[in-house]
């Protein structure tokens, strides 16, 4: 073949499994568990390094490979968190696992949050059911370099307060003066909710203190929640092009070469899957 | 680039001395059509055959291949089994096709299996005459200058060999006695003779202006759905198609054992489960949608941005498709032309 093209490309395996440790795992909900996991090899461990945002590929030996949005922050290394709704054969076949098992894992993948950009920026962060999973990622990371950021907004809608993912630490924040969190549930089955009952988008009336000029809002969660509330956020004035959607895709290799994840000239698994609304505005099949 | 000549007369000979390159394949007649195969008699190499059923890709990416073979202490690479091949008979448009796959595949997180492939097989390119379904000069795919080891071509009673790598040097040495460096003035005006007349023997009406503009105003257009109604789903012009490169990744596991292989093979998004997500539901449920992504991909831009469409010219699509969806009858319906499917 032509000289140049592949003659200096390294030959590492983008489609190989690291092995790596559950350390710990536990149920958020039912159906959604938490996983963490170390990579096998120290060294590995060691020099893990990912963005808010990014996701990796799990693999389960012989049943196959999905896209999981990581959960931890890179700001405390050498572990990755995932939370794990059991959905299909992949999933519940990780469910089978237990602490000290291992598991195939590979990436990170995707481009995740721009965070050079978001520095210095109040941010809007608006999560719903399994849009838990990357946001948590990017709310440590901004509170662990609390000092980079301005106002901070964390809003979390569920169903019900026994589909609330991460509960104890989100109420944990409320006590928190350098976060603004506001949780809620549509309904409560429970009676002994202690925050907010209604919809997601009714706490945006209680945003005061952004400057929608220099804000970056970010959402996660299930596909009816994007059209409401970016509706919200456009009211608040916040500029199309900092409001940041991460999106799924199904998803069979990550690298941009299986084509599963293609929408019109975009990679979701390359060039997102965070997006601005701005680049999905004319891209009916981005949201639907 | 060098460029030398061959007698026509010497291309069994010189097939012949290239043999410890690798196995040599190059298009045979499978009834009224031609197919790469496996050359155990050099007669039946025919520098003159028309398009193969399947375009060069079945050589670097095998329509099903083990990548993985996984036991209870993890995942080995296979790269499988990857022989040297020269493959003889190659046409300008299936080169560009692998120029656009080696942009998929050999760039940012390059893929292993097509690379170890890619190296360890020799293209030699042939210049080749339209037939009534090649559109190549209107997608600017007509002629090639890299992407392959060696390109002949036609000059009368000879060959004109470029040399396009390294290897393809090698393999010109190999038989260096067979290969003339002197090239006339006389060889080169037949050359462009041959060219000249090259460019009259297109019969395809097809018109390609603005068609990614035209895609971007159409995007919601009801022909779509006219288009999506007729496709049978049967993902024959994914697999026929040299850019198109999906592929599914599947594990396989032996029967009561902690082993076995995760295995790729070919995927098509014509076909209906391609992209459903979790919970079921599926962003291109409708035929219409799976066909915009098809002809979208192929005629507005390629994704990953490489600037340009992605189809080659290569005609497969239209004596492919059982209802005659393809490029020239969708790019007709777009431009406002009724059209009849089948
Ligand atoms: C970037 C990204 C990040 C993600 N992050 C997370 C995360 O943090 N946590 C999480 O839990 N999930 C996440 N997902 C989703 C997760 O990857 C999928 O749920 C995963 O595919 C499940 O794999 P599975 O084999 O268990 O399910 P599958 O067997 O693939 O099935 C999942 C569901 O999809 C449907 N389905 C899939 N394929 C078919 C088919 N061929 N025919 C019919 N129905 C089908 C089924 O209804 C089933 O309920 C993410 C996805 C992406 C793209
Ligand atoms: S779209 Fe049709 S003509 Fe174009 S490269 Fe693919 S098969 Fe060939
Ligand atoms: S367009 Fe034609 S070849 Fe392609 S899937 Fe539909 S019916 Fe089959
Ligand atoms: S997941 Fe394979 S191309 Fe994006």
């Amino acid at each position: 073949m032509n000289e140049g093209l592949c003659a200096d490309i390294k030959l590492a395996n983008d489609f190989q499994p690291d092995m790596m440790r559950i350390v710990r795992k536990y149920n958020l909900t039912d159906d959604v568990r938490f996983f963490q996991v170390r990579p096998m090899e120290e060294q590995k461990a060691l020099t893990l390094c990912y963005n808010p945002g990014q996701f990796m590929m799990v693999s389960r030996l012989g049943v196959g490979e999905a896209p999981f949005s990581i959960s931890s922050t890179p700001s405390r290394p050498g572990l990755l968190e995932f939370c794990i709704r059991e959905v299909g054969q992949v999933t519940q076949s990780i469910f089978r696992l237990n602490e000290n098992d291992s598991i195939g894992v590979r990436g990170p993948y995707g481009n995740g949050f721009p965070m050079e950009r978001l520095k210095g920026r109040d941010l809007v962060i608006t999560m719903g059911g399994l849009g838990a999973a990357p946001l948590r990622s990017l709310i440590l990371y901004a509170l662990d370099n609390r000092d980079d950021f301005g106002e901070i907004y964390l809003l979390h809608g569920a169903k019900k307060p026994g589909e609330m993912l991460f509960k104890t630490e989100f109420f944990d924040m409320i006590e928190r003066k350098d976060v603004n969190t506001m949780l809620t549930v549509d309904a409560d089955d429970t009676g002994k909710w202690p925050a907010k009952v209604g919809l997601v988008t009714t706490l945006f009336k209680d945003i005061k203190q952004i400057d929608p000029a220099n804000t970056f809002a970010a959402i996660c969660g299930p596909p009816v929640m994007y059209k409401f509330v970016i509706q919200e956020l456009l009211k608040l004035k916040i500029p199309k092009n900092q409001i940041l959607l991460s999106l799924e895709r199904r998803m069979k290799c990550g690298i941009g070469k299986c084509g599963h994840c293609v929408v019109k000239h975009i990679y979701t698994c390359m060039d997102g899957p965070v997006f601005s609304y701005w680049d999905v505005i004319n891209m009916k099949e981005l949201i639907y | 680039m060098r460029v030398l000549k061959l007698r026509k007369k010497d291309l069994k000979k010189m097939l012949e001395k290239i043999s410890s390159f690798g196995e040599l394949w190059a298009p045979v007649k499978k009834g009224d059509k031609f197919a790469f195969q496996k050359i155990d008699n050099l007669n039946d190499v025919d520098p003159n055959a028309g398009r193969t059923i399947l375009p060069l890709k079945k050589f670097m990416v095998p329509p099903r291949f083990s990548m993985f073979r996984y036991d209870k202490d993890g995942y080995h690479e296979q790269l499988g089994e990857v022989t040297d091949r020269v493959v003889f008979g190659a046409h300008a448009c299936d080169i560009n096709g692998l120029l656009i796959l080696d942009k998929v595949f050999a760039e940012e997180f390059s893929d292993p299996y097509y690379i170890e492939r890619r190296k360890r097989t020799a293209i030699i390119g042939v210049s080749c005459v339209p037939d009534e379904f090649c559109f190549c000069k209107e997608t600017n795919t007509d002629t090639v200058d890299e992407g392959y080891d060696l390109f002949f071509s036609e000059l009368g009673d000879d060959f004109l060999v470029w040399v396009g790598s390294s290897k393809g040097d090698d393999m010109v040495r190999a038989a260096e006695e067979l290969f003339d460096e002197n090239i006339s003035v006389k060889d080169i005006q037949k050359f462009i003779e041959w060219k000249k007349w090259r460019e009259t023997q297109f019969k395809m009406d097809i018109d390609l202006t603005a068609m990614p503009d035209i895609f971007e105003l159409k995007i919601d257009d009801k022909v779509w759905e006219k288009i999506g109604e007729k496709c049978l789903a049967c993902g024959s012009c994914s697999m026929v198609c040299p850019t198109c490169n999906c592929f599914n990744v599947t594990d396989t596991v032996a029967l009561g054992k902690m082993e076995g292989t995760r295995d790729r093979c070919w995927d098509a998004c014509t076909l209906h489960e391609y992209s459903l997500v979790a919970g079921g539901h599926n962003f291109r449920g409708s035929r219409a949608d799976r066909m915009k992504l098809w002809y979208t991909h192929k005629l507005q831009a390629f994704i990953g941005e490489f600037g340009k469409p992605s189809c080659v010219g290569c005609g497969r699509c239209i004596t492919t498709c059982p209802v005659d969806i393809n490029v020239k009858t969708v790019a007709k319906t777009l431009r406002g032309e009724e059209v009849y499917f089948k």
